[in-house]
């Protein structure tokens, strides 16, 4: 941690003009304080609406977890963990942890290197990459609602793009129900997430593979390393940091996904798609059971919390080291 | 030369070919299938419209609720990018120029904001509103916004701030300037480009929001435009084509946007990336 009042190496000054020899110091104690309100001042306006609409709530939830309320007046019928027992008693909620991982493992296996498959295909010197750079990336850009609604459509039983498809050529019997039937629900969404987020993954890779130097890569090549020893051995470790950042977005992301469900199957058929963000939705907004609801809140957060400390205490750190002595002015 | 080069390359361009099909496809059979009759789109789902019906847009965008919703989602985007990004900026602006006690922790308090997914305080969040009596008010879906995008803008205003030189900020007390004054008149105007690409990135979050509109607006007079997308599907699911257009014109501005704005929102999605 910087000590408080030594310059800032990093702007290379202090924030007060150099003080003249004769200054008291009394004054400058003064000055301090000061600079102090002033330099809290310009940060009240974000941490009222930072605690008001993030801290507040987040904590309120931890606190109705544990009362049985139907979401008026203050909770008062405490229940203890009861809650939470429930919680970790219904096949739904399990359900919803197991399809977590699910779609976790799958994009970590699967969507991510796929993601960089297509970095390193359009990190090279080819024809119209810049076309297909933006529109591999250009689904990011539309509402999870709107390409819900597409893909439903384009999924469509019978009808759909999807199964007319596999149809004309003749592959009739891959065709399917896709978000209708249970069992490949999962697979169909993980399909619709790819197509919308793979392009985000991969423009985070080519912004790391660019920030490689060539030197790096020309030398193993001098060296005799063939491509795949280049990619595993020079390319892979040094994109190791956005690697880590990619995967941990990922992974906040299946925890967190809604939206996309709720448009496509609302959970359904029979919970088969359900995840942790619409189970509580159900019972918060639905179902008025808001005790049960802000246990589940709670869960969540609970399982972001230990992802991003475990994650940042044994995968992360080896990255923020070197970033923050160079951010902190070395730290005086 | 030319011709070995275009022989080692040709696998890959086919590689690409595929996957730029998979991407792009679903959108031009959205857009094509928006100029048939449903009744066509069952006989010919693939093939370009035997009589390109446009009905189905003109009646879409000939009625008012087409652009209520893009007015509103606009309203809202800028509301929300507004106030997200001074915000931001009076903050970041401290934290990059100030040396006071307790900064870090400070800058670690809001930074922690990005781990944690908003599904997690929605329920919360709808009951402060509601005793806030926000409910069906686009304030109720501005500030909120505003305060889940402060940590990732203050992040990314706070690394372009500290590479402005500190001689200016001299310079300019020394002329008489307050901190106030030098953030207002000196640093903001340099920091253009670094307020552009938060900026685009305010705009894409809040136009593509759903949970938080759909909690709030319980009456659809300030629907926004993913809201009316899944409306309009369940009120006309029968009606394939009609769908179709609805959702082609609700990908337009964001589309529009993108083309327009993709160097900032790509700039800015590596940058916070890579400083989160």
């Amino acid at each position: 941690m910087t000590s408080t009042f030594l310059p800032d190496q990093r702007t290379g000054r202090d924030t007060d003009p150099p003080p003249p020899a004769a200054r008291a110091s009394r004054g400058r104690a003064r000055r301090r304080a000061v600079n102090w309100l002033t330099a809290v001042g310009f940060q009240l306006p974000a941490l009222v609406l930072f605690i008001g609409l993030v801290l507040l709530p987040m904590l309120f939830a931890l606190y109705a977890g544990f009362f049985r309320w139907g979401g008026f007046g203050m909770p008062s019928d405490y229940i203890g963990g009861d809650n939470f027992t429930r919680l970790f008693e219904d096949p739904v909620f399990l359900g919803d942890l197991w399809r977590c991982l699910v779609l976790v493992v799958l994009s970590l296996a699967l969507q991510l290197p796929f993601a960089l498959a297509m970095a390193v295909l359009l990190n090279q010197k080819l024809r119209g990459r810049a076309v297909y750079r933006m529109l591999f990336f250009a689904p990011y850009v539309l509402s999870e609602a709107i390409t819900g609604v597409l893909f439903s459509m384009v999924f469509a039983p019978d009808d759909g793009l999807a199964d007319n498809a596999l149809g004309a050529v003749g592959l009739d019997g891959l065709g399917g129900e896709w978000f209708a039937d249970p069992s490949w629900v999962m697979a169909t969404l993980f399909l619709v997430m790819t197509w919308k987020y793979f392009g985000f993954h991969m423009m985070l890779y080519l912004a790391g593979l660019q920030s490689i130097p060539r030197e790096l890569t020309e030398a193993a090549l001098i060296d005799g390393a063939g491509p795949w020893q280049r990619f595993r051995n020079v390319t892979l470790p040094l994109l190791a940091p956005t690697l880590r950042i990619s995967v941990f977005l990922s992974v906040i992301g299946a925890i967190q996904l809604f939206d996309l469900v709720w448009v496509v199957t609302q959970g359904g058929p029979d919970h088969h798609s359900e995840t942790m963000a619409v189970t509580m939705f159900q019972y918060g907004f639905k179902r008025y059971q808001v005790g049960y609801a802000s246990a589940i809140s709670v869960v969540m957060f609970g399982i972001c919390l230990v992802f991003a400390l475990a994650y940042q205490r044994f995968v992360l750190r080896r990255d923020l080291e070197g970033a923050t002595t160079t951010m902190r002015g070395g730290g005086a | 030369m030319t011709a070995r080069k275009t022989a080692r390359t040709l696998p890959l361009h086919a590689i690409l070919v595929a996957v730029g099909a998979v991407m792009f496809v679903p959108l031009v059979y959205a857009a094509l299938s928006g100029f048939k009759s449903t009744d066509e789109l069952s006989r010919n789902p693939f093939g370009l419209p035997e009589h390109w019906v446009t009905g189905n847009y003109t009646n879409i965008l000939g009625s008012g609720d087409f652009w209520r919703l893009l007015g509103n989602s606009t309203v809202i985007a800028v509301g929300t990018t507004v106030l997200v990004v001074a915000v931001s900026a009076l903050a970041a602006f401290s934290f990059a120029r100030f040396a006071f006690r307790g900064r870090e922790v400070l800058f670690t308090f809001f930074t922690m904001g990005l781990m944690f997914p908003f599904a997690v305080a929605a329920l919360p969040l709808f009951l402060l509103l509601r005793a806030m009596d926000l409910l069906d008010n686009p304030l109720g879906v501005i500030l909120p916004q505003a305060a889940y995008g402060l940590p990732m803008t203050i992040i990314i205003l706070r690394g372009f701030f500290r590479q402005i030189p500190g001689e200016l900020e001299e310079a300019a007390t020394l002329d008489g300037c307050s901190s106030f004054g030098f953030f207002w008149r000196v640093l903001l105007p340099m920091a253009r480009p670094a307020l552009g690409t938060v900026s685009v990135l305010a705009v894409v979050t809040s136009w593509n929001n759903f949970m938080l509109p759909l909690l709030v607006f319980t009456e659809n007079t300030w629907w926004t435009l993913p809201i009316g997308v899944q409306q309009f599907q369940g009120q006309y699911s029968a009606e394939y084509a009609r769908v179709f257009a609805y959702l082609v014109l609700a990908m337009v501005p964001a589309l529009a946007f993108y083309s327009v704005a993709e160097r900032q929102l790509v700039g800015g999605l590596t940058a916070g990336a890579s400083k989160g």
